[in-house]
């Protein structure tokens, strides 16, 4: 007998006591079984407390900054200025370029411009001193960017390996309030990102400290 | 599961060591305080905890329930996404399969993301053993490897060592495992941080295969979630070729929605965090992103014989936030080595016996870790009710009972460390059986009370050094109720 079928016989054996009508739903897609929506009570809510659009996105800017990420805002006109001033500032000299961002974002920036290759190595990438992209979706609630490897934000590994992400977020239309609101955006094909605030860690008597692994300087764009 | 702590003693006996070493207090006390006051006010912020709670109760309990069809359909999902699915019904099965695959590239190092799974069945000693060296990647779990040292902890493996601790372990060991220390290095948390960015930093950047856990397996997608902070986990899940997950059978959720849930419950529960700084999610593989194989190991390991327990099955919720250890009073004094499991704290007192089941002295004494007080329970984002589990292992334990072991039916001897209080309950059981008995008992006790020792010998004597024994009446109840006829005639 394989190890498959050994795991699924003890399991239903240590099922028996489990109602034979307890039809299990098993659903077909996201949110399509109306049986399954009954199997579980969702008392909570879609999204905690009323906002209008502005407070939302004052939110997000509100939660990002409490974990250490930096906040710029601005509106579409002065984009090319706000990221060439925060690349400027930094000293960044290279700047790792996803796919599909909008060329026009770095028109302004006086730093040399590395696409992303599928050839690119680690190694490679570590030499870049920031990247900077776009995002898929952006909660509010929690203060978090999410990124889906869309072509405007590449693979996952060039928001990662350098040391500095600088990412873009179009407001409001993709600021959501909630988790809930954000897992509804996404497609679950696509890989995703969660990012809340630059590394950290809490491993040194569970207190927090930023900047180990992933980029230890995390600035958010809200443009609109 | 694994042998790495074959040959513990008993809780009592290990606790001992831990309570009577003041540094080790000290640490524990100062970590799980702050965590403690953090969490509350995190989960304070939300509203609706009450109702997210049993949420993710219920759909726990309903992917339980239902957990041979979801089995497949996630097997079904990660194949479809260009994921390979493999089955393990035990830690050794788990192993051998890694470590094939990791042979299978050719490679001899691996890089690791923090997983309980991997740390359960002891995998790096297993690939050890076959000549492929692991590297962990969590700063916990790193300076734990470092140190050569045991996880006390399931989100911080560490807990037990301070930051000048710490710093010690960096200086003298790093440099056998790669990158030495900075020179000078302080205790300062953020220079530490450093050290281990600087440390790891070529490891990940040179990694081939990298083995993971997951927080969350989604039947409907195939799904697998990682949810962590310092960025390690996102190193080994995209940079190398190869990636190798080994998850808990009980991982799975069914739907995309249910993530909605738990991505809100876990950050708070765990680093009380309105989120945690990195959550990956992946489906199968993705072409020009991240490896392009993708091996996912399903592991039994005990998780099938706790299925099979009706009470002790809602153990099998876990989350594993660790939020019940930071609240435990036992924990905070006898520190999570004690447990002799890679699950310390409440959830470990009741998780380790049924995974292994009680033959062992250390398992059979963990459902006694415990002053049953409940605080566990009340912080439990899935709501396992872990007095009620312990209440159940302990009658396990005690009495004896049909089990489910390796997936067979077996009936426990009820354990031999009991048998002075079985005897002295079938002694009374003899005697309350026995009206005569019983009367020739209690007026001998009433008549010889001038003659009773003030505390009790043997192995009761300790017991009675802080305790006064009950007086014995100058006369037993009954003859009193007979003699004065209930009381009215002599109220002497």
């Amino acid at each position: 007998m394989s190890s498959r079928e050994r795991i699924l016989g003890r399991v239903r054996r240590a099922l028996a006591d489990v109602p034979r009508d307890d039809t299990p739903p098993v659903p077909e897609g996201p949110g399509r079984d109306p049986q399954y929506e009954q199997a579980v009570s969702r008392a909570y809510v879609r999204e905690h407390g009323s906002r209008s659009v502005a407070e939302t996105v004052d939110l997000l800017a509100e939660n990002l900054a409490d974990y250490r990420a930096i906040v710029h805002r601005c509106t579409a006109d002065d984009l090319a200025a706000t990221i060439a001033g925060i690349l400027a500032a930094r000293g960044s000299g290279t700047v790792l370029v996803p796919p599909g961002l909008e060329p026009e974002w770095l028109t302004a920036a006086d730093v040399e411009q590395v696409p992303d290759r599928a050839a690119s190595t680690p190694h490679e990438l570590d030499r870049v001193d920031s990247v900077v992209t776009a995002c898929a979706v952006a909660v509010a609630e929690t203060g978090t960017i999410v990124l889906d490897g869309s072509p405007d934000q590449g693979r996952r590994r060039i928001t990662l390996v350098p040391d500095h992400h600088v990412c873009v977020v179009r407001v409001p239309d993709q600021v959501v309030s909630s988790v809930p609101q954000a897992l509804e955006r996404l497609d679950p094909a696509r890989p995703s990102t969660w990012i809340s605030g630059p590394s950290a860690t809490s491993d040194i008597e569970l207190d927090r400290v930023e900047g180990v692994h992933g980029p230890r300087t995390l600035e958010v764009i809200l443009v609109g | 599961m694994s042998g790495t702590f074959v040959g513990m003693p008993a809780f009592p006996e290990a606790a001992h060591e831990a309570v009577n070493n003041p540094t080790l207090r000290g640490n524990l006390r100062h970590a799980t305080h702050t965590i403690r006051a953090k969490r509350a006010k995190a989960v304070a912020e939300v509203s609706d905890w009450s109702a997210l709670r049993e949420a993710g109760k219920q759909i726990k309990d309903h992917t339980l329930r239902h957990l041979d069809r979801y089995l497949v359909r996630l097997e079904e999902s990660v194949t479809a996404a260009g994921g390979i699915v493999h089955w393990a019904a035990d830690a050794d099965e788990a192993n051998r399969i890694v470590a094939r695959l990791v042979k299978e590239t050719g490679e001899s190092e691996v890089v690791k993301v923090k997983s309980m799974a991997t740390q359960e069945i002891g995998l790096n000693e297993a690939l050890e053993a076959e000549g492929i060296r692991a590297y962990e990647t969590d700063l916990a779990e790193l300076i734990v490897q470092l140190g050569r040292d045991r996880p006390s902890h399931i989100l911080v493996p560490a807990i037990h060592r301070n930051r000048g601790e710490i710093r010690d372990i960096f200086t003298r060991e790093m440099s056998e495992w790669g990158r030495p220390a900075p020179e000078g290095l302080t205790d300062t948390p953020a220079e530490l941080a450093e050290a281990a960015r600087l440390h790891l930093r070529e490891k990940f950047l040179r990694a081939k295969v990298g083995i993971s856990g997951a927080n969350f397996m989604v039947a409907e997608t195939g799904t697998l979630v990682v949810v962590e902070s310092e960025g390690n986990g996102r190193m080994c899940l995209t940079l190398p070729e190869t990636l190798i997950s080994v998850v808990g059978i009980e991982k799975i959720v069914p739907t995309w929605r249910d993530l909605e849930v738990f991505l809100q419950t876990l950050p708070r529960s765990s680093t009380a965090e309105r989120m945690n700084p990195y959550t990956s999610m992946w489906t199968g593989t993705t072409d020009g992103d991240g490896p392009q194989t993708f091996h996912l190991v399903l592991l039994d390991n005990g998780r099938t014989d706790t299925l099979a327990d009706e009470v002790g099955r809602q153990a099998l919720r876990c989350i594993r936030c660790s939020a019940c250890l930071n609240v435990c009073p036992v924990y905070e004094r006898a520190g999570g080595h004690a447990y002799g499991s890679v699950y310390p704290g409440p959830i470990g007192a009741i998780l380790s016996p049924q995974l292994r089941g009680t033959a062992s002295e250390i398992d059979a004494s963990l459902p006694y870790a415990s002053s049953l007080c409940g605080a566990c329970y009340e912080v439990c984002p899935v709501a396992i009710d872990i007095p009620e589990v312990l209440v159940h292992l302990r009658e396990r334990v005690v009495e004896g009972g049909p089990v489910t072991r390796e997936g067979n039916k077996v009936v426990l001897k009820p354990a031999k460390g009991h048998a002075a209080e079985r005897a002295a309950m079938r002694a009374a059981r003899w005697a309350f059986a026995r009206p005569g008995a019983l009367r020739a008992g209690q007026r001998l006790a009433s008549r010889t009370r001038r003659l009773h020792p003030r505390t009790l010998p043997g192995p009761g004597k300790a017991w009675s050094d802080s305790r006064d024994l009950p007086a014995v009446p100058a006369e037993p109840f009954r003859d009193w109720w007979q003699r004065t006829q209930g009381g009215k005639g002599d109220a002497k």
